[in-house]
């Protein structure tokens, strides 16, 4: 099943868990179903139904925006991270 | 190769083949920035910056400089301030490492420290903060200044086009984003079938420890349009390729080196066999002996120890 990372600035929507389990066959499943069981995630990740500039996702270490956005496949045993944007370390 | 000072020494590394670690079928290259003067690529983008605000009369002789900066683009340029005569500050996160801090000083920088638990986004608060206050200072500001991007756009991508013709992609890792955006946009005008991938280092908790995600941040230099695709790599992969690097090619580098390196054999399979793939390694392995990235031992454990201040 995939497990969907949360960063801590969002782990207070999650009850302090790191790693959540959430079924789909595309990022916009596993979003749909990671937001039903912890509905406050809703309103940081998404404006609308674009997720917002800030929030970088990941589907097994690759960028969903250069893969297929939330139409991207998820696989069982893929990882969905979700990752703030911040400036890079090592300027 | 004679130069009449430092400053004139910039540029022209070596690019290096790893027939040992590249994979069948498919040549990696690496571009060895260490071998600039202060030992990192960010010569390159130090010269650019203040030599344009030199040309563009944004910097009076022996005004201040204050940049903000986790190291390499800090070090780069002390060394070129201190020829050209400029004091320089560096705004810099806590848990950078003890390298970086005596060199700095070493060249008679003025750190300022901002709080770990902002990482890079804490020091361009800061930095922005005390440039505002005080109209004395320049800040060039690497993340916002087109300079950073142009300096590998004129000087890197052509190093890169003469020695290697044939290239198919590039690899490099993704800090300001100035070394995706500067060496991808010239690659790709030379030749539209590059193909441009930014492997982005998976950081600690610590340096995601924002207070919610509208303090997020995205580098004016960055030109997302320029990336092929944008692949993140956590510290124990990029921790592994570089140990490798060392006992395999003979290669001693940071440990952003080895994030672009395994990002370099991700994408291979998607070239054409036969493609040859440059990655870039900003700098040697030196300046991180402290932080035990390199000690004897199991690759999860140290990575483990000290991920708060790997990429720091
Ligand atoms: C060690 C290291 N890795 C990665 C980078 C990323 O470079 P950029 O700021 O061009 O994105 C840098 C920049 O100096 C660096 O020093």
């Amino acid at each position: 099943m995939p497990v969907v990372r949360i960063p801590t600035v969002l782990r207070k929507h999650t009850d302090g868990d790191a790693k959540v389990v959430a079924h789909g066959a595309t990022v916009r499943e596993v979003f749909s179903k990671l937001v039903a069981q912890h509905p406050g995630l809703g309103e940081e990740l998404f404006d609308g139904d674009q997720l917002r500039g800030f929030v970088n996702v990941y589907v097994d270490d690759e960028d969903i925006r250069y893969l297929s956005g939330q139409d991207t496949p998820v696989e069982a045993d893929d990882e969905v991270a979700i990752m703030p944007a911040v400036a890079g370390g090592c300027g | 190769m004679l130069f009449g000072d430092v400053s004139q020494a910039i540029g022209n590394t070596p690019l290096v083949g790893l027939p040992r670690m590249s994979p069948d079928g498919y040549t990696i290259y690496l571009k060895l920035e260490g071998h600039n003067p202060t030992g990192s690529v960010k010569d390159r983008v130090a010269k650019y910056l203040i030599e344009q605000a030199e040309r563009h009369g944004l910097l009076e002789p022996g005004q201040r400089v204050l940049e903000p900066t986790s190291g390499n683009t800090g070090i780069g340029l002390a060394a070129l301030c201190k020829v050209k005569g400029y004091p320089l500050t560096c705004v810099m996160p806590e848990n950078t490492s003890e390298e970086r801090t005596q060199l700095l000083t070493m060249f008679g920088v003025e750190i300022v420290w901002s709080p770990a638990s902002e990482g890079s986004n804490g020091s361009v608060r800061l930095a922005r903060e005390l440039a505002a206050a005080d109209p004395d200072v320049y800040m060039p500001f690497q993340y916002g200044n087109p300079a950073n991007a142009l300096a590998h756009y004129e000087t890197t991508a052509p190093e890169i086009i003469a020695d290697l013709p044939g290239v198919a992609a590039f690899v490099a890792g993704l800090g300001t984003g100035g070394s995706v955006t500067g060496v991808g946009k010239r690659l790709k005008a030379w030749n539209p079938d590059v193909r441009v991938f930014a492997a982005e280092p998976e950081y600690g908790d610590l340096v995601y420890g924002l207070r919610n995600l509208d303090e997020g941040y995205v580098p004016e230099v960055l030109d997302e349009s320029v990336l092929d695709s944008r692949i993140k790599v956590g510290s124990v992969k990029a921790l592994t390729y570089t140990r490798r690097l060392a006992e395999e090619e003979g290669i001693f580098a940071g440990v952003s080196t080895g994030a672009s390196l395994a990002v370099a054999e991700r994408v291979c399979k998607r070239l054409p066999e036969g493609s040859e793939v440059v990655a870039m390694s900003p700098d040697g392995g030196w300046k991180y002996l402290s932080t035990g990235a390199y000690a004897p031992g199991d690759v999860e454990r140290i990575a483990a120890g000290i991920s708060g201040t790997l990429w720091a």
